[in-house]
């Protein structure tokens, strides 16, 4: 009845709606209008230029953090330190934004370059510790997102500025962000960031899908055994695949640096894009092309949300709320599995 | 009427592209033991998983004590005193003995597990069989036939009568299948009906009451083991004559390709596993290591293949200087390496039986170019191996998983062979497989030396050493302690041998 293929695509298309059903379930439950809650959900999203722009904005950096976890899931590692990669990789877009003076054609792929090396360089130093010693990533990853949280504070506070809570605005030269754009959607943050996300999915696909490169990273991934027997480094494909994941995430700071806000302000928490990243990858089936559509979902949950309390009276914690029942229905995908395989096994 | 504990009649189950079951019979009486015989891929494994209810069959139906049941999946066949052990064991590494053998049924006390008690059953379960388990131990701390008697005990604990073992020899040590043999009487004497795959037609012979035969996934029919013999057993599963022996002229050794020189390696623990071997294998000659399972085998295998480093001496391959290079480099210069464990090191399991075919060659043209895949040449390449080395896979995009166990083995056996390399390490290579494959694997490695290679082939099956090898290097205890000629010994000898008893005399280190 279901081809494998079919089966990968209907377990997240359940998982998503029976979120939102539950979803439903909750804003009756609390007095709301469940119909009204997702109108304005979707035309807080999609309603207007602007909510659209708004989207596509957020859609960006969760496109990138969605790749860099699921690069690493594809071999093997749980990169939880797709966050600290995120703030490191904002700072230093921003940093060479900010300092740096040339024309654009040369300061603006150096911003971003300088974003996914420093992400890199955050993924590679779990990653060597992992090749070498063993040491498992998550912890590493872990203490590395508060080594970027609060030595990016102090680097702005004390190094880029003169003890102020944020960064100087970048130069135009490295701005991903264009006016055509912004007026177009009725002054949203939309910037041309999303190019790059889109250009890092494929990019992510051709590596890991075509080239000999990516050959190893899979193979790695799925049983390092037999890579080793078969004379690959175990140990230089766990080092390359952080450095790239971390590449990535490093992006996504860009993302923010360069295109929504064009300065990086002191952080007092943790941004959330690095962390919302593992969600959108498991939805995604750590695929590149499923990372865009989960980030895609994430994006209008995301903004949408913003439109429910104004529009729906409906708070929007309970879209916090419906987010992480998609996520839990999305880990439980285990359940969807069986219940669908039951159903086939009926249908014969 | 006859008194059946199991019927399955005129099973028929079918994956994508392939027909693995079409209208087989199998009828188990109370208290036998029932070969189950075919080919690699002949649907043997498809067929007992539909029986403990992995798989639900597209026809056919299946009697318990002569009532039509529907096993819907592995509980159903658990209540029903259905148990198996599967080819591959599914065990908790971790856990310990007992652990494993209740898990999913463990006994309760105040809500808690009555770990003790659960203890003293297992205890006196593996008592009662002469199973001889510890059920303290963990199980990453035993051995491969112990773990084995942990799968059958686990079947035991939860009730079993009928009892499915897949393959349960092809990992063992000759020793080892002398106990389970002894194993298996005991649980018929106890009531409980068996059915039992396995290759080595010996071992039907000498156990089994009946057997069934499958041949490409059709039921050919079931004889009575009094009333045949190997040979016809053989032919009613390959569909032709199969020849035991295997025919090859003397050999023709020429320079020496592979040169160990007062090779130590110690082994995970740190403990020395190969105590200072000296060995020659030359161009046009296979050296069989003779030898029982731990003696160093597998430490000698991983020091010339680089997967592991050395602690002293040195090894030469065509007068080059090769030790301690890595597994790459030692690949380069011309080695091929067909490894015991083919889940662990051979395959990539989940990647495509055609990508597993240029494993270690994917980066080298035509396979690759300028760092792009192409994969064109890397699916024709497997195309041409699946056909001459007969694989059976629906397609070369099929996953190795997905194949069965003696299809992979052929299909490492192709990647290797077909590197025409200079030296061959054959570890175990017929493990699992057929008498048609074994007839063909070892005409294969016969060619090759031919041709003018060197063929290291370790095995612990004694007939293929005698078989296959011209000269035998008895190994034990690290180190070689014995060169004989297969035509001048016999197996007796062999397994004396084997056991160390030379060792004083030869006054080896
Ligand atoms: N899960 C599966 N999906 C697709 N094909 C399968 C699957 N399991 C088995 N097959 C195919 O069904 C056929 C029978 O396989 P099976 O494992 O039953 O063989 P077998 O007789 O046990 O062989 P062996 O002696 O090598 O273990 C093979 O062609 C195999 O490729
Ligand atoms: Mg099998």
């Amino acid at each position: 009845m279901f081809s494998n293929r079919m089966f990968n695509l209907l377990v997240p298309i359940i998982s998503v709606l029976l979120g939102l059903i539950a979803g439903a379930i909750i804003m009756l439950s609390f007095g709301y209008n469940p119909i009204d809650g997702y109108i304005a959900l979707w035309n807080g999203a999609f309603g207007s230029p602007y909510f659209f722009g708004e989207t596509i904005r957020q859609v960006t950096p969760y496109i990138l953090t969605g790749l860099a976890i699921a690069f690493a899931f594809k071999t093997g590692l749980f990169n939880i330190g797709a966050e600290g990669q995120v703030i490191v990789g904002w700072l230093a877009a921003v940093w060479i934004g900010t300092t740096v003076d040339a024309p654009m054609f040369i300061h603006l792929p150096l911003a971003l370059i300088a974003a996914a090396v420093a992400g890199g360089l955050w993924g590679f130093i779990p990653g060597l510790l992992k090749a070498k010693l063993g040491v498992h990533e998550v912890i590493i990853t872990i203490m590395m997102n508060y080594i970027a949280l609060y030595v990016s504070n102090g680097i702005i506070r004390d190094v880029l500025t003169d003890s102020k809570d944020s960064t100087d605005t970048i130069k135009e030269s490295a701005a991903l962000s264009a006016n055509w754009i912004m007026e177009l959607t009725s002054y949203s943050r939309l910037h041309y960031g999303i190019i790059v996300a889109l250009a890092a999915a494929v990019f992510m696909w051709f590596l890991l899908e075509k080239t000999t490169t990516g050959y190893e990273l899979r193979s790695v991934g799925l049983n390092k055994h037999a890579s080793e027997y078969a004379g690959m480094s175990v140990s230089k494909n766990i080092i390359l695949a952080m450095v790239i994941s971390g590449g990535f995430a490093g992006l996504a700071g860009a993302m923010e640096g360069l295109g929504t806000f064009g300065y990086m302000p002191t952080h007092s928490a943790f941004t959330n894009i690095g962390f919302d990243g593992i969600a959108v990858a498991l939805l995604g089936g750590n695929n590149a092309f499923g990372v865009i559509l989960a980030a895609l979902l994430f994006g209008v949950l995301k903004i949408g949300a913003l439109n429910m309390p104004t529009v729906a009276g409906v708070p929007s914690e309970l879209v916090e709320i419906v987010i992480a029942l998609i996520i839990f229905f999305v880990g439980s995908s285990y359940i969807i599995r069986w219940a669908l395989l039951r159903l086939k096994k009926e249908g014969n | 009427m006859e008194n059946h504990v199991i019927e399955m009649l005129n099973i028929r189950k079918e994956f994508p592209g392939i027909v693995a079951n079409d209208n087989i019979t199998i009828q188990l009486k109370k208290g036998e033991i029932h070969a189950l015989l075919g080919e690699n891929g002949a649907g043997k494994s498809t067929l007992m998983n539909v029986l403990f209810g992995l798989y639900q069959p597209e026809k056919g139906e299946i009697k318990v004590k002569g009532k039509k049941v529907n096993i819907t999946d592995p509980n159903v066949a658990n209540d029903l005193g259905i148990g198996m052990v599967h080819q591959h064991f599914m065990l908790v590494d971790t856990f310990t003995v007992t652990q494993n053998i209740i898990l999913g049924h463990e006994p309760k006390k105040f809500g808690f597990i009555d770990l003790k008690k659960a203890e003293k059953e297992v205890a006196d379960l593996s008592e009662r069989y002469g199973l001889k388990v510890d059920p303290y131990a963990k199980i990453r701390d035993i051995s491969v036939g112990m773990q084995q008697r942990v799968e059958i005990l686990k079947t035991l604990y939860r009730g079993a009568e009928v009892l499915i073992l897949d393959e349960p020899t092809a990992v063992l040590t000759p020793q080892e299948i002398e106990e389970l043999i002894k194993i298996l009487k005991s649980l018929v004497n106890e009531g409980i009906s068996i059915i039992l795959i396995t290759h080595k037609l010996k071992e039907i012979m000498e156990v089994c009451d009946r057997c069934t035969v499958i041949r490409k996934g059709q039921g050919i029919g079931t004889v009575n083991v009094a009333e045949t013999s190997t040979d016809e057993l053989a032919s009613l599963m390959v569909g032709r004559e199969v020849s035991f022996t295997t025919e090859k002229q003397d050999a023709n050794p020429g320079k020496t390709v592979l040169s160990v020189k007062d090779l130590r390696v110690k082994d995970n623990r740190k403990v020395e596993m190969v105590k200072g071997l000296n060995l020659d294998v030359k161009a046009g000659e296979i050296v069989g290591i003779a030898g029982v399972d731990g003696n160093g085998q597998s430490e000698l295998i991983e020091a010339i293949t680089g997967l592991k480093s050395i602690e002293s001496g040195s090894i030469f391959l065509n007068d080059k200087e090769i030790t301690n290079l890595s597994p790459r480099k030692v690949t380069q210069s011309g080695v091929s390496h067909i490894p015991q464990d083919r889940h662990k090191f051979g395959l990539v399991l989940d990647f495509p039986i055609g990508e597993n075919m240029v494993l270690q060659s994917y980066y080298q043209k035509p396979f690759s170019k300028n760092g792009i895949l192409s994969f064109n040449n890397i699916y024709d390449k497997a195309k041409r191996l699946i056909e001459e080395y007969d694989v059976r896979t629906p397609s070369e995009y099929t996953k190795a998983r997905a194949l069965s166990g003696g299809n992979q083995q052929k299909a490492i056996i192709a990647r290797e062979v077909d590197r025409s390399p200079d030296l061959i390490i054959a570890a175990q290579p017929t493990r699992g497989l057929d008498v048609g494959a074994i007839e063909f694997i070892h005409k294969k490695l016969i060619e090759e030396r031919d041709k003018g290679r060197a063929v290291l082939l370790i095995s612990f099956e004694l007939d293929e050493v005698m078989n296959v090898s011209d000269r035998i290097a008895v190994m034990f205890d690290g180190n070689i302690i014995a060169n004989v000629l297969p035509q001048e010994t016999n197996e007796q000898e062999l397994g004396l041998l084997m056991a160390g008893s030379n060792q004083a005399k030869e006054g080896a280190q």
